[in-house]
């Protein structure tokens, strides 16, 4: 806490999570989240940390399994391509209740795509993305501020949950740079305490066994239907977003991350033409904000998403709602960025139908 | 106070150091900022451009599609960024490296001669420090006083008397417009 650093996104998250007592990270580099791992590389020896650069994400994701398994506190990072390889251990992961924090630094897509800023990863981030029944705790940060405390907020609820949970971050929000003050104390993780799951040091305890799956008939479903219990409670509890000017919206903006703070533009344009612009940004995608959206949209009957993708934040926007407001698009996907007068022209137009 | 301010030339030019010095000496003076670097593909000798923001109020979004201020230091980079600046915006040119002028009557314009000032002065690497030291005088966004302040900070490997030439050739920025 206290002074005021200029730093840029990626620095930022990767400060954020050593001082929030991660001290293992492995991964593979990928544009444009690479300052991550280079941050890390000599930051985290410094504390007595371990970065490993592994040879695959897969790798990467598996070595992860395993710290995460023994109770530390671990990271990986990526891009789309990347976070799309390491999917198949994050359902293990899922499967197996141990808290991981990963942070995805979208670009445009799909395949190979290209490393401009992007959000087409709005459906594999909050629809867990891999195999199977499981979700992970998503938070959509929009300022280097928060790039920086967020993955405090994300190891809380990780091992609150014993889960995955992400930062969904993209290009843009990853290569500015932006004055950043942390909100947190440094954690030391040595000073936590115990995990009474973790592997390890097993002498004179009773065995404990991690695994993903249960095979004996009837077990796995019983596991599952315990995953929806904690994720249940999830999206009673931790639900969080931010509301700007909605108490006279007349249109409802609503955008995360990097889209959120264009939108946020459009709305200071707007006003000072006397357009009533509301903005709901939410800051956990998943759980998402469903129920103020649904409050809001008992009195705001136009509501225009704003996404750097086709049309996936609309989905939830549209679930809740249930069909009380006409909902919009303006997706700029794979890359394009909207400018705050794009999306004022858009407003205008559904202002005047 | 608002400035959206596009740098943009060659990589290798000191546009990304530029932006960042314009950006940190904001912060210390008291101002919201942003940085954005072009990322990527950019090298030595292909193109580089950075945004900043520096306001008095919240910025919102750091993206500048129009900006009040555009700093040139190569021809394409006219070419591209010059139809989008705000009516009554400020430009600045390095005719250095630019013979065309401006196609633009609506705009504040100076052509600045910044690598021969910047030659004179021991090397043509800080003729991006002219730049800025012209663009502090005419819009005041930030101080000559706060960017001597911050090159050590933002250049912290940088030798004192590289840090000295930048100082002078800030100066001699001030001085030409």
């Amino acid at each position: 806490m206290g002074e005021k650093l200029l730093m840029k996104g990626n620095e930022a998250l990767a400060e954020g999570a050593v001082r929030a007592g991660c001290r293992f990270f492995s991964g593979y580099p990928i544009t444009p989240q690479n300052e991550v791992p280079e941050y890390l590389s000599w930051r985290l020896p410094e504390v007595g940390g371990t970065f490993i650069q592994a040879e695959s994400e897969v790798a990467a994701i598996n070595m992860l399994y395993g710290a995460s398994a023994c109770g530390a506190r671990v990271m990986t990072s990526s891009s789309g391509p990347g976070i799309s390889l390491k999917q198949e251990g994050i359902s293990y992961i899922s499967g197996a209740n141990l808290p991981i924090f990963y942070a995805n630094v979208m670009r445009g897509g799909p395949g190979l795509g290209n490393i401009a800023p992007a959000q087409g990863d709005y459906y594999q981030s909050t629809r867990g993305g891999g195999h199977g029944d499981y979700r992970v705790i998503v938070l959509a940060p929009n300022s280097v501020s928060e790039m920086g405390n967020f993955p405090k907020r994300c190891y809380d609820l990780a091992e609150k949950y014993r889960m995955a949970s992400m930062v969904l971050a993209d290009g843009l929000l990853g290569q500015m740079m932006e004055p950043i003050e942390f909100d947190f104390e440094p954690v030391d993780p040595a000073k936590l305490p115990p995990k009474e799951w973790a592997l390890g040091n097993a002498e004179g305890r009773e065995r404990r066994i991690i695994r993903s799956y249960d095979l004996k008939p009837g077990y796995l479903e019983k596991m599952t239907l315990k995953l929806l219990e904690k994720y249940n409670k999830i999206e009673e509890q931790e639900v969080k977003y931010e509301a700007v000017q909605t108490e006279d919206a007349e249109i409802l903006l609503v955008a995360y991350g990097t889209s959120s703070r264009i939108s946020k533009e459009a709305l200071m344009l707007g006003r000072k033409e006397g357009i009533k612009v509301g903005l709901l940004r939410p800051i956990t995608l998943w759980p998402f904000p469903t129920k103020i959206l649904g409050e809001l949209s008992g009195r705001i009957k136009k509501i225009l998403t704003v996404e750097m993708s086709l049309g996936q934040l609309i989905d939830d926007v549209k679930l809740a709602v249930e069909g009380k407001s006409r909902v919009y698009l303006h997706g700029r996907p794979s890359g394009g960025i909207p400018t705050g007068e794009e999306v004022l022209e858009i407003i205008k137009n559904i202002c005047s139908e | 106070m608002y400035q959206g301010v596009i740098m943009s030339g060659f990589g290798g030019q000191g546009i990304i150091s530029a932006g960042i010095l314009l950006a940190y000496t904001g912060l210390t003076e008291g101002k919201h900022v942003t940085f954005f670097p072009a990322y990527g593909a950019e090298m030595r000798g292909g193109t580089a451009n950075c945004s900043v923001v520096i306001s008095s109020e919240e910025i919102a979004s750091p993206v500048v599609a129009f900006p009040d201020t555009l700093i040139v230091m190569n021809e394409p980079s006219l070419t591209k960024f010059e139809p989008s600046i705000r009516k009554g915006g400020l430009l600045l040119i390095n005719s250095s490296l630019v013979s065309g002028k401006s196609k633009r009557d609506d705009l504040n314009i100076h052509y600045i001669r910044a690598n021969e000032f910047a030659e004179k002065l021991g090397t043509i690497k800080i003729a991006n420090m002219v730049m800025i030291g012209a663009y502090s005088r005419i819009t005041g966004a930030i101080s000559i006083e706060g960017l001597r302040k911050s090159l050590k900070k933002v250049f912290p490997r940088a030798r004192q008397d590289i840090l000295d030439m930048d100082l002078e050739a800030l100066k001699k920025g001030m001085e030409t417009v």
